[in-house]
């Protein structure tokens, strides 16, 4: 599996750490309810078919990216520098 | 026996090499199989299950009979097909599965109770007693049945792996591969061809045809000279590609020094990764044999199989050879042995409209009903509509057609479709992304078929690339067409094999319809066909057509089971190549590691960083004298550890403090500058990731420090912190855990120890209890921390890493003059037990703040991960199992760590567990085993007693529950 | 008087050399690890360019010569081979001093690539992987930043600690590809 880092390019997936779903972007205020976060912490969809998670590029440049892919197929439809994201979701 | 001709072998270089101790004769260029079969070596093997006597069937890599042992002691390799295995002078082969010798094997006992031994055997006679099975059925079972053995001696022979990059990979050297490869070299892309064959050229090498009015033999060779002489161009011979990957990744096996003699200093094999842009999948066929009674005797081979002994090693399998063909191709088989002057007893073609011979008798409408001979072939009856006739003959050459080897088409899920044209399953596009066929694994198996397709998947796949193609000629050759009637299994009573690597026969699969395992995965698991080392490359298809033909359903219902990789076996050396002894992880070493090393410390993995463990003084035989001497040596002197293995962060930016503040349970920005501080981290589910402290340099400018275990996953904890939730945050974090080789310096001497190495005066102004500074040592900048992880008045010293090993030779031997000296990591463990610190012992992933007595530390004044979800309810409260301390008071007086606590008079067993331990030790200054534990509601229960209950050890010890810290509550030794 | 000695980090490893391939240490004066201050890539990069002649490199790039060179090393961020920093630098970007935090080796010679073919996984050949090209990625299971700093020349750095598995891996390469007598062709 090759994953395309948004700095460095393609690269084995033996250089990126996996985190898992993406929604770990999102952390609720520390007054949410429960519920939210439980469903931030605990509660995972398992498609069959697109999902989008985060991974680190830890034996490269550090970066988190989000990463959409389709579990089907295995393609790896984006990448994006979560930071990035993470900032244009604010 | 040879015969004249040019061939591939060299006449002038003979090879001597032994098959079970017998020398055999003949010449580089040869297999083991085609200079077994020069010398009428018909015998080479014996079947899995009945033991039944095989010969040599194919000639690639699909060879499903002659299975051979190659080498001896440490170098010997089991199931080497003969066909792959090149000779040289001196190679040593052994047949298998046999006892006590291949001629005589005892073991074929089994082939007279073959009507007890079909499908299913095994699972409905070796079901009682249960406990057999271990003790009887299975040594019995594996002696009996089976392939060659391993030598059980460490493997010593190298192996490789690398990693490969290109344009465009061609898979297979064949006439289609050849001109793809020619195509897309031409048009200036980088581009890679594999084959698996020693000589590129496929069936080309095998085959009397011309290409461009020149021996295609000599076209194919032309080709490969000229992609020789290419820079974009990477030829890989002896190369399978085993595995089609995701994002154009393929796995390949080359096999380096299978073919030579004596250790060459080279890898006996290298594993490849392969990236590359486009593929163009030039596999080929495999030709398919007919079930037929007793189908399997030795000298009983595939029609194309003899072609190519013929043609390229110039060696006929026999002297009066039949052919069964269901099609044109059988024919080409008889020719070619009439051109080569071996006498054709007959074509026996199956279909009435079969073509006419050329010199040779043609019987239409003929099919093979049984044969003769048992260490070799004798005769072969077959049936007419005019009734059964006998042939006496020596090898019987089969061809039930081909099957496009689609293999690597499926291994990312594609499944393969069924062509009504060639009786057979057949690639679909897009199966593998970026992947083309051509040629006859897309089912085109004439000759010029296979090169104007390679050429135009080749045209196809540069330009998506970008690059422009010029005109390639194409060359004129052979377009005969594929007339082929099917015929899997010819009808009768007696066993007709269909998978003879693993001994089954169409009976078998008719069992598996009977009882009821009709989905062809049932099938397969069931009678195991398909499953020996050949992966059913020959008999799948047929497996296939029995099966629908049984089940009444037609074969593209019935579809075919799932190809997976590898395409052959693929040694786990290879694949794990240079992970063996120190290639195995990276070994991280301290710049004290050869003096620690010098002064006979026993060096202990702590992640993949070396600590030592103590180091043993004259006359200490055991571990523990040393670890008392050290620890004492601490409380009373002075000792030196290093402790340069610990994370270090340097954080800076204005929002520095904001993100500690963070990631942090407490505060820091409110440390004041020159002072460091002891910090807590959760994960966000409320348990205790790490603890460490952090120093402030300056006002925007920290140094963190984290335990070695987590110095990895905290730094990529405070990334995910930053990129990932906070990225306004103007902050920047470098690992310098590297760049500085730092020293715990502890004991009530190490004031005296550091005046005179240190520049600057240490003292309660400069360096007050969790005081921090920049010092100079001999004129290096170095740093100087007042922490304690020790409980004794303690300092750590850093210096740049290239004065590590001069700076603590020099604590050493300064301490050693005060009465102290070095200590490891039992005593450090001794120590900071003794003074209850937490470690990852402790902090194993399911402990909390509340837990650990820590509450407190989580500032309610500010939110940090893990805040809110250590509020939970069951996060906290009596319930918990809470840090406590151990001391024996019983007659036993050892604690064990994992050992189990329950209350004194309880029965221990589980349901009265109230906690268990987690770090122990003997510590000299109590002269007692000291104990840190987590007890339920422990902090309330001081002073009671418990029982450490070790049911792995077998030690049973009374105990007092404690507060954790035994040794100088007040702490007033650290801070004096 | 305290008087410290300093080590190199591949003391007494290098050099070596294989086949037609030589593996050497590399000694800059100083490593500094400069991340520019959020948004402040470009200003970053004119005082670098002011205080050493170089501009920071975009990514999987190295700007500069063995004097003084800047390789990429992570977004926004750049490692100084060479010179000390020049004190100015911290008003556009954090300086971190890694002057013995790395080891660093060049490895040279006409089957280089091969030599590395065996043990990192991303494409250096000469068309793809060109003078001043650079990567941060593992060697083995090493992390490593890696720049191409001649036609048939490598620099590769590592953690200092690891300097000894580094020339392992290496050697062990090294050692290959010499007996495979290796070219590029059959």
């Amino acid at each position: 599996m090759r994953l395309s880092c948004p700095h460095c390019g393609e690269r084995d997936r033996r250089e990126f750490y996996y985190m898992g779903d993406a929604v770990a972007l999102n952390r609720p205020d520390p007054e949410a309810s429960d519920v939210e976060w439980d469903d931030y912490l605990h509660n995972r969809d398992n498609p069959a078919g697109v999902t989008r998670d985060l991974w680190y590029h830890e034996g490269g440049c550090g970066a988190w990216i989000v990463v959409t892919r389709n579990t089907l197929t295995h393609e790896v439809i984006a990448t994006e520098l979560a930071a990035n994201v993470k900032e244009a979701s604010e | 026996m040879r015969v004249a001709g040019k061939g591939q072998v060299d006449r002038r270089k003979p090879v001597r090499f032994t098959f079970d101790g017998r020398t055999v004769h003949g010449f580089a260029g040869d297999t083991v199989a085609s200079a077994l079969l020069a010398n009428d070596v018909k015998l080479v093997a014996r079947s899995f299950k009945y033991h039944r006597p095989r010969g040599v069937m194919g000639v690639g890599s699909e060879e499903a009979n002659a299975l051979v042992t190659v080498g001896r002691g440490a170098h010997q390799e089991p199931n080497v097909r003969a066909t792959m295995q090149e000779i040289y002078d001196g190679l040593e082969v052994r047949s298998q599965n046999r006892w006590p010798s291949l001629d005589v094997d005892l073991l074929a006992i089994n082939d007279l109770a073959a009507p007890f031994l079909g499908a299913g055997f095994y699972y409905k006679t070796f079901m009682w007693p249960k406990a057999f099975w271990e003790r009887v059925y299975e040594p019995i079972i594996r002696r009996s049945a089976g392939l060659g053995a391993l030598s059980g001696e460490h493997n010593e022979d190298l192996y490789e792996k690398a990693f490969a990059f290109c344009d465009v990979l061609v898979i297979g050297a064949g006439p289609a591969g050849l001109m793809a490869t020619l195509t897309v070299a031409r048009a200036g892309a980088d581009v890679l061809l594999a084959d698996e064959d020693s000589v590129l050229g496929g069936r080309l090498n095998g085959e009397r045809e011309e290409i461009d009015g020149i021996p295609a033999v000599e076209w194919a060779a032309d080709v490969v000279d000229e992609l020789a002489s290419m820079p974009n161009v990477r030829l890989m011979p002896r190369t399978t590609v085993t595995g089609a990957y995701d994002q154009g990744t393929f796995g390949a096996l080359e096999r380096v020094t299978h073919h030579l003699s004596g250790a060459t200093g080279r890898p006996l094999e290298c594993f490849w990764r392969i990236v590359a842009k486009r593929t163009i999948l030039c596999a080929g066929a495999i030709e398919r044999p007919i079930a037929f009674k007793n189908n399997d005797r030795p000298g009983i081979m595939g029609a194309a199989a003899v072609r190519t002994y013929l043609q390229r090693y110039c060696v006929a399998p026999g002297k009066a050879v039949t052919v069964f063909t269901n099609n044109d191709d059988g024919h080409r088989t008889a020719r070619d042995l009439k051109a080569a002057g071996v006498h054709v007893t007959a074509v026996l073609d199956s279909r009435k409209d079969g073509p006419d011979g050329e010199g040779y008798p043609v019987i239409r409408g003929a099919e093979v009903c049984d044969t003769g001979g048992r260490k070799a072939l004798e005769s072969v009856s077959y049936r007419t509509v005019s009734g059964e006739e006998n042939l006496g003959t020596d090898c019987l050459a089969v061809s039930g057609g081909w099957n496009p080897t689609v293999h690597l088409t499926c291994h990312m899920n594609g499944r393969p479709a069924w062509r009504e044209d060639i009786q057979s399953f057949g690639p679909v596009d897009g199966m593998v992304p970026g992947m083309s066929t051509a040629g006859a694994c897309n089912g085109t198996f004439s000759t010029l078929g296979a090169l104007n397709e390679g050429a135009a998947k080749a045209k196809e796949a540069v330009e998506a690339l970008g690059f422009m193609t010029n005109a390639v000629d194409l060359p004129s050759a052979d377009d005969a067409p594929y007339n082929l009637a099917s015929l899997w299994a010819v009808a009768g009573r007696g066993r007709a094999w269909l998978d003879f690597q693993n001994d089954v026969t169409v009976k078998d699969v008719k069992q598996a319809v009977k009882e009821n395992f009709r989905s062809v995965e049932h099938m397969k698991r069931y009678t195991t066909q398909g499953m020996a080392p050949d992966q059913g490359k020959n008999s799948n298809m047929g497996a296939l057509a029995v099966l629908a033909d049984a089940t009444g359903r037609g074969i593209p219902e019935t579809g075919t089971t799932t190809f997976r990789p590898p395409f052959v076996p693929v040694s786990i050396a290879a694949m794990g190549a240079g992970a063996q002894g120190i290639g195995f992880a990276p070994e991280r070493l301290t710049t004290s590691h050869d003096a620690c090393v010098t002064a006979g410390a026993p060096m202990i993995e702590a992640g993949l960083w070396y600590r030592p463990s103590f180091y043993p003084k004259a006359g200490e035989t055991k571990w523990r004298q040393s670890c008392d001497r050290e620890v004492l040596m601490v409380r009373n002197a002075v000792g030196v550890c290093d402790v340069s293995t610990l994370g270090k962060i340097d954080i800076q930016g204005p929002d520095a403090a904001a993100l500690l503040d963070l990631v942090y349970t407490n505060t820091f920005s409110t440390l004041k500058m020159g002072k460091v501080r002891y910090g807590l981290m959760l994960r966000e589910d409320g348990t205790v990731m790490d603890d460490g402290t952090t120093a402030r340099l300056d006002k925007d400018h920290f140094v963190m420090t984290t335990t070695t275990a987590a110095a990895g996953p905290v730094l990529r904890h405070l990334e995910y912190v930053h990129q990932c939730l906070r990225p306004e945050l103007d902050v920047s974090m470098v690992s310098v855990t590297e760049q500085w080789a730092q020293f715990a310096v502890a004991g009530p001497k190490s004031r005296e120890l550091l005046t005179g190495i240190v520049g600057e005066d240490v003292d309660n102004e400069n360096f007050p209890f969790m005081g921090c500074g920049e010092i100079t040592v001999g004129g290096v900048r170095g740093r100087l921390f007042r922490i304690s992880f020790s409980g004794e008045h303690a300092y750590e010293i850093a210096v740049p890493a290239r004065y590590g090993e001069s700076l603590y030779k020099l604590l050493v031997q300064k301490a050693e003059a005060l009465g102290g000296g070095a200590y490891g990591m039992e005593a450090l463990n001794v120590l900071r037990i003794e003074k209850g610190f937490i470690t990852h012992s402790e902090i194993h992933g399911r402990t909390t703040a509340f837990d650990i007595g820590m509450e407190r530390m989580v500032s309610a004044k500010k939110d940090c991960i893990g805040k809110t979800m250590s509020e939970r309810p069951g996060l906290y409260g009596d319930d918990r199992e809470q840090l406590v301390g151990l001391k024996p008071v019983g007659a036993v007086k050892q604690l064990t760590a994992g050992a189990h606590l329950f209350e004194v008079d309880a029965e221990p067993v589980r349901e009265n567990e109230q906690g268990y331990t987690t770090s122990v030790g003997f510590s000299p200054t109590f002269e007692s085993f000291l104990g840190l534990a987590f007890l339920r509601n422990g902090r309330a229960r001081h002073g009671e007693q418990v029982m450490m209950v070790d049911h792995l050890r077998g030690v049973t010890t009374r105990c007092e529950v404690c507060d954790p810290v035994f040794f100088d509550p007040e702490g007033g030794r650290m801070r004096g | 008087m305290v008087e410290l000695l300093a080590n190199t980090p591949c003391e007494g490893l290098l050099p070596i050399t294989v086949g037609d391939v030589s593996l050497a240490e590399d000694l800059p004066m100083c490593l500094t690890i400069l991340t520019a201050r959020k948004g402040r890539l470009e200003s970053c990069s004119d005082l670098l360019k002011s205080a050493h002649g170089i501009v920071m490199p975009k990514p999987n790039r190295a700007t500069g010569t063995a004097a003084a060179r800047a390789i990429w090393f992570g977004p926004d961020q750049a490692m100084l081979s060479g010179p000390a920093p020049n004190w100015s630098l911290q008003n556009e970007a954090t300086v971190v001093d890694q002057s013995d935090a790395w080891a660093v080796v060049t490895l040279e010679g006409v089957s280089a690539e091969d030599v590395l073919a065996r043990l990192v996984a991303v494409d250096l050949r000469a068309t793809t992987f060109k003078r001043g090209h650079s990567a941060r990625t593992v060697l083995g299971h090493m992390a490593i930043s890696i720049t191409r700093v001649g036609e048939q020349a490598f620099q590769i750095m590592t953690l200092r600690s690891m300097a000894k598995t580094l020339v392992h891996d290496l050697q062990r390469a090294m050692e290959s590809v010499a007996a495979r007598g290796y070219s590029r062709r059959v």
